[in-house]
C-alpha cells in the first residue's frame, strides 16, 4: 500500500519534470517560447516574463517553485485569455467531466452487456460482437464524430451539431468517445468470461441445479470481474485524453479543446497545466484501480 | 475434469477471406500512392470555385471540397503522406526501440533499470499526450508530429524486443559466440537483432494501423500536416465545416479511406499476431 | 427399486472408439459401490452422465436411472431438480471445486436459497449444523473464510458438507480423495464412511486405486477402455480376480504384508483413438489368444458377478 502510493508519488514527480522541462527544450531562448513567439517581444514584456517565469534562478529552483505552485492552486496565467489558468480549468472542468461520465456510463453498461450477450449466446452473436468490435476500434474517433455529426447531427436532425451545455450536447460525443472503449470493454469481458466458464468450480455450480442464468451471475461472471474492472478503470482513466480529441471535433468547451487551442495559440502555461492535470487524473485512477482489487478477489488480500 | 459443454469459437472461418480482401485493398492503396500522378484527374491542390462542394459527378467521382478542389485526386495524393508518415515513424520508432530493447536485455542491470524507468514515466502519459507535449514545444508540422510519435513508440517497441532478446540471449549459441572471443556489439547486431527479426516486423505491422491513426488524429488537431497538404486526417479537419451545409463527402471520403485502411491492418496483423505468436503491448 | 441403474450406457464423443461402451451397473440404498480403472477408462464419464454433464456433441444412448427417472431423457425443470436435491457430487481437487472469490458460507448456502427456495437464515443455520456434522470446528467463522484460507483437506469436507446439504440419496464420489496427502485421505474417507451409514446413502466411489476400493466397497465394477472387463463383490474381486486386467492391477502395486514381485501391466492405457476389434485388453494380455484379436468377449457369469473375458468362456 505504501510503496504503492510513494512509485505514484515518484511516477508524478518524474511526469511533472518532463512536463515543465520540456519548455527549456525548445530550440532558442526560453523566453521567446514563454513569450508565445517572437512578434510578442518587447523589452519590458521580456522583463516581465522572466520575473514571472524566475528565469534567473538556477533551473531546479525554478522547477521546485513552480511544482510548489502548482500544488497549492497556482498555475500562472494564461498568454491568450490573460487569466488565471486554474480560473479557465475550474471553469472547462465540468463539462469535460460531465463528458466523461456520461461515456463512461455508456461503455461500462454496452461494453459489459455485449462481452456477457457474446460469450453467453456464442455463434452468430458471439461472431458478430467480434466483428463488430474489431470494426469499433479501427475507426478513429475523428473520423466517427464527423461521421455522427453527418448523420444525426445535420441529416436526421436528431442532435444538436455543435456546442455544449446539455446531456443533450453531449450525445454524439459520449457516443463517439464510448465506441472504443466499448470495443475493449466487450472483448475484455467476453475473454475473461469464457476463461472463467472453462473453471471446474462452475460445473460443480452447474451441477448442484443451479440455474444457468444464475451461474453466468454468481460464477462466471463474478470471477471474471477482476479484470473487467481493471480494464474499465483504465479506459476510464485514459479517457481525458481522448477528450483532446473529441471536443474539438464537436466544438466543446472542455479541457481538451482548451488544451488544443493553447498549443495552436503557442499559450504554454495553459498547456503546462492542462497536461498536469490529465497526467495527475491518469496516474490517480490507475493506481485506485489497483487499490481496489483487493476487494474483489479476496486472495489479492493475503499480500496486501 | 474436462470442460463440460463445448465453448464457441472465434469466428476463424470468416478470417481467411477479410484477410485476403484487406491484404487487397492495400494492395490498391499502395498502387494509388505511387501511381497518383497518373491516375489522378486533377493536381490534388488545383482550386476550382466553380466546383466548390460538387457532389458525386463524371468530372469529380468522389464530389469536391469548399474550394473546389478535386476529393479523388487528393485522396490519391494524399494516400502518399498518409502511408509514408507512418513508414516513418515506425522507421524512427523502431532504430531506437530496438536498440534501447536489445541494450537493456544484454546489459541487464542499471542500464535495464534507467531504460525501463524512462518507459514507466512514457507510459505514465495517457494516450497522445506525449506527442502533444512535443508538438507544443517544437512547434505543429509533420516533421514534428512524425517524430514526436516514433519517440512515443519506442518505448513499446523496446519493451516487446527486450522481451524477445532475453529469451534469444538465454540460447546456447549466444555462449558459444561469447566463448569464441566475438564482441557484445558484434554478437547483438550480427546474429541477436536479425534473429529477433520476424517477430519484431510482425509486431511492426500490427503497430501500423495505429500509427497511422495516430498521424492522422495529431493532424485532424492541427499539429500534424497542414494546409494545402491533402493528408487525409487534414482533409477531414478542413472538410469539416462543410457539413453543417450539408456536404458529407469532403468528411466521409477521407475519413473512410482512414478507416477501411486501419481495419485492413488490424485484420491482417491479428493473423500475423495469431500465426507467429506476436502479443500485443 | 435400485437407486442407480444404468443400462447399456454407450456414449460416444469423436474419437474412434466410445468413450464408454454398453456400460451396466447398478447402486442400491446404503450401498457403496467402487467404479476402478486407469484415467482414460471413461470412469468419470459415467459419473457425470447421471448429472447429465456431457460434451454437448456426444451422441449417447442407452438409460441412467435414479429412482426410476430416466437422466438421459428427462425435461430441463426436472433434470435442476434432480441435480440440486437428488444427486450430489464430491470431486477430485476440492480447491477448484469452490469459487475463489466467493465465501465459504456462500457455497453452502446457494443450493438452498438459490435451487431450493430456502430462506437465507434457515440455510445458513443448515451450514452450520452441517459443517459440524463433517467434524469442522468454530463452523460459524468457517461461513465466512475464502477457500484460499483453508487447507485442501478442510475444503474437501466443506465439499462434502454442501453435497449433503440438500439431503440427496445418491452420493458420486470422483477419486474424491485423490488430491489429499495420506492423512487427510484416511479421515475423508472414514468422514464418508460415517455420512453414508449414519444417512444410508448409495454411494459410487471411483478411484483408480483397486486396492482402496477392495477395502472401501460393497462391489467393485473394474472398467478398461469404456467396457466393464469385471463386476464382483470387493472381497471375492480381491481374493481371486476373474480378468487378467484386474490381475494385473492387484499385482502391480507393493504391499507390505506379503511381499512379492512387482509386475506392472505392460504397455499404456488407451486413448480414444486407439479401436479394438476385439478385446480391448488383449495387447496388454499375457494370456492373449487370437479370438481375444478378433472378438469382443461378452460378460460370463462368475462367482458373486461376471467378467468379460475369453478365457473364462467354456
Amino acid at each position: 500500500m505504501i510503496r504503492k502510493l510513494a512509485g505514484l508519488l515518484a511516477t508524478l514527480l518524474a511526469t511533472s519534470f518532463v512536463i515543465f522541462g520540456a519548455s527549456y527544450a525548445a530550440p532558442g531562448d526560453p523566453v521567446t517560447f514563454l513569450a508565445g513567439g517572437k512578434e510578442n517581444l518587447t523589452p519590458e514584456y521580456i522583463s516581465a516574463i522572466r520575473a514571472q517565469h524566475h528565469l534567473d534562478d538556477p533551473f531546479l529552483v525554478q522547477y521546485g517553485r513552480w511544482l510548489g505552485d502548482a500544488v497549492t492552486g497556482d498555475l500562472g496565467r494564461s498568454l491568450q485569455y490573460n487569466d488565471q489558468v486554474s480560473d479557465l480549468l475550474a471553469a472547462r472542468l465540468p463539462s469535460t467531466l460531465g463528458l466523461v461520465a456520461y461515456t463512461t456510463v455508456l461503455f461500462v453498461v454496452f461494453g459489459v452487456g455485449l462481452g456477457v450477450l457474446a460469450a453467453v449466446r456464442g455463434g452468430r452473436v458471439d461472431a458478430a460482437v467480434v466483428a463488430g468490435t474489431t470494426f469499433a476500434t479501427s475507426v478513429p474517433p475523428f473520423v466517427l464524430a464527423t461521421a455522427l455529426t453527418s448523420l444525426f447531427g445535420v441529416q436526421l436532425g436528431w442532435f444538436p451539431v455543435m456546442g455544449g451545455g446539455s446531456p443533450w450536447h453531449l450525445t454524439l460525443p459520449a457516443v463517439t468517445l464510448a465506441t472504443g472503449a466499448l470495443a475493449i470493454i466487450s472483448r475484455v469481458t467476453r475473454q475473461a468470461m469464457i476463461e472463467q466458464r472453462e473453471l471446474d468450480h462452475v460445473t460443480v455450480a452447474r451441477a448442484s441445479g443451479l440455474a444457468e442464468r444464475l451461474i453466468v451471475v454468481r460464477h462466471v461472471l463474478r470471477g471474471a470481474l477482476g479484470p473487467i474492472v481493471t480494464m474499465c478503470g483504465l479506459v476510464t482513466a485514459g479517457m481525458l485524453a481522448g477528450t483532446v480529441i473529441v471536443e474539438t471535433a464537436f466544438g466543446l468547451n472542455g479541457i481538451g479543446s482548451l488544451l488544443v487551442n493553447a498549443i495552436n495559440t503557442h499559450d504554454f502555461p495553459v498547456t503546462q497545466a492542462v497536461l498536469l492535470l490529465m497526467v495527475t487524473a491518469y496516474i490517480a485512477v490507475t493506481t485506485l484501480v489497483e487499490l481496489v482489487q483487493p476487494l474483489i478477489d479476496p486472495r489479492a488480500r493475503r499480500s496486501g | 475434469m474436462t470442460a463440460v459443454a463445448t465453448l464457441p469459437q472465434g469466428p476463424a472461418a470468416a478470417r481467411p477471406f477479410g484477410h485476403r480482401a484487406a491484404t487487397a485493398f492495400l494492395g490498391v492503396v499502395v498502387l494509388a500512392a505511387i501511381l497518383a500522378p497518373l491516375v489522378a484527374p486533377y493536381e490534388p491542390d488545383a482550386v476550382d470555385f466553380a466546383a466548390t462542394l460538387a457532389p458525386v459527378s463524371g468530372d469529380h467521382p468522389l464530389g469536391a471540397d469548399q474550394s473546389g478542389r478535386d476529393l479523388l485526386s487528393r485522396i490519391l495524393y494524399g494516400a502518399r503522406t498518409s502511408l509514408v508518415g507512418p513508414l516513418a515513424l515506425l522507421a524512427i520508432a523502431s532504430a531506437l526501440g530496438v536498440a534501447l530493447g536489445t541494450l537493456a536485455a544484454w546489459r541487464r542491470g542499471w542500464v535495464d533499470a534507467v531504460v525501463g524507468r524512462v518507459t514507466d514515466v512514457m507510459y505514465a502519459f495517457p494516450g497522445l499526450l506525449f506527442v502533444v507535449l512535443i508538438v507544443a514545444v517544437f512547434g505543429n508540422g509533420m516533421t514534428t508530429a512524425v517524430i514526436a510519435l516514433g519517440l512515443a513508440y519506442a518505448p513499446t517497441i523496446a519493451k516487446y524486443t527486450r522481451s524477445l532478446a532475453i529469451t534469444e540471449c538465454a540460447k546456447p549459441y549466444i555462449d558459444a559466440y561469447r566463448v569464441q572471443g566475438m564482441g557484445g556489439f558484434a554478437i547483438c547486431a550480427r546474429h541477436l537483432v536479425p534473429n529477433m527479426a520476424r517477430p519484431i516486423v510482425g509486431y511492426l505491422v500490427v503497430l501500423f494501423g495505429e500509427g497511422l491513426m495516430s498521424l492522422a488524429t495529431l493532424s485532424f488537431l492541427g499539429f500534424g500536416a497542414q494546409s494545402p497538404s491533402s493528408d487525409w486526417g487534414l482533409m477531414v479537419k478542413e472538410g469539416q465545416p462543410a457539413i453543417v451545409q450539408g456536404a458529407f463527402l469532403p468528411v466521409l471520403v477521407p475519413g473512410a479511406a482512414i478507416a477501411l485502411v486501419v481495419v485492413s491492418f488490424n485484420v491482417i496483423g491479428v493473423r500475423l499476431a495469431d500465426r507467429m505468436g506476436v502479443r500485443g503491448s | 427399486m435400485m437407486l442407480l441403474s444404468v443400462e447399456g450406457l454407450t456414449i460416444e464423443a469423436g474419437g474412434r472408439r466410445p468413450i464408454l461402451r454398453d456400460v451396466s451397473l447398478a447402486v442400491g440404498r446404503g450401498e457403496i459401490v467402487g467404479l476402478v480403472g486407469e484415467s482414460g477408462s471413461g470412469k468419470s464419464t459415467i459419473a457425470r452422465s447421471v448429472l447429465r454433464l456431457l460434451p454437448s456433441r456426444a451422441r449417447v444412448s442407452g438409460r441412467v436411472l435414479v429412482e426410476g427417472d430416466d437422466v438421459l431423457a428427462m425435461s430441463p425443470e426436472a433434470l435442476r431438480r434432480l441435480r440440486a436435491s437428488r444427486v450430489s457430487m464430491i470431486y477430485q481437487d476440492p480447491r477448484s471445486s469452490l469459487n475463489p472469490v466467493r465465501r465459504i458460507g456462500d457455497f453452502l448456502t446457494e443450493r438452498l436459497v438459490h435451487t431450493l427456495g430456502r430462506p437465507k437464515a434457515e440455510a445458513r443455520a443448515t451450514a452450520v449444523e452441517l459443517l459440524a456434522a463433517v467434524g469442522m470446528r468454530d463452523p460459524e467463522s468457517r461461513l465466512r473464510q475464502y477457500p484460499h484460507e483453508l487447507s485442501g483437506g478442510m475444503l474437501q469436507r466443506v465439499v462434502i458438507a454442501a453435497a449433503l446439504a440438500a439431503g440427496p440419496s445418491l452420493l458420486l464420489a470422483d477419486e474424491a480423495t485423490s488430491a489429499l496427502d495420506v492423512t487427510t485421505q484416511a479421515e475423508t474417507l472414514a468422514l464418508l464412511r460415517r455420512v453414508q451409514a449414519e444417512r444410508e446413502l448409495g454411494m459410487l466411489f471411483i478411484t483408480h486405486d483397486l486396492h482402496l476400493a477392495a477395502a472401501f466397497c460393497d462391489r467393485v465394477h473394474v472398467l478398461y477402455a469404456g467396457t466393464v472387463v469385471e463386476s464382483r463383490p470387493a472381497k471375492e474381486l480381491f481374493d481371486s480376480p476373474r480378468h487378467p486386467y484386474t490381475a494385473g492391477l492387484l499385482a502391480c502395486t507393493p504391499e507390505l504384508g506379503a511381499p512379492r514381485t512387482i509386475r506392472p501391466v505392460p504397455g499404456r492405457p488407451p486413448s480414444l483413438d486407439d479401436a479394438f476389434t476385439g478385446c480391448p485388453f488383449a495387447p496388454r494380455c499375457p494370456h492373449t489368444t487370437e479370438r481375444c484379436t478378433t472378438r469382443h468377449p461378452e460378460p460370463v457369469a462368475v462367482a458373486g458377478g461376471s467378467a468379460a473375458c475369453h478365457l473364462l468362456e467354456v
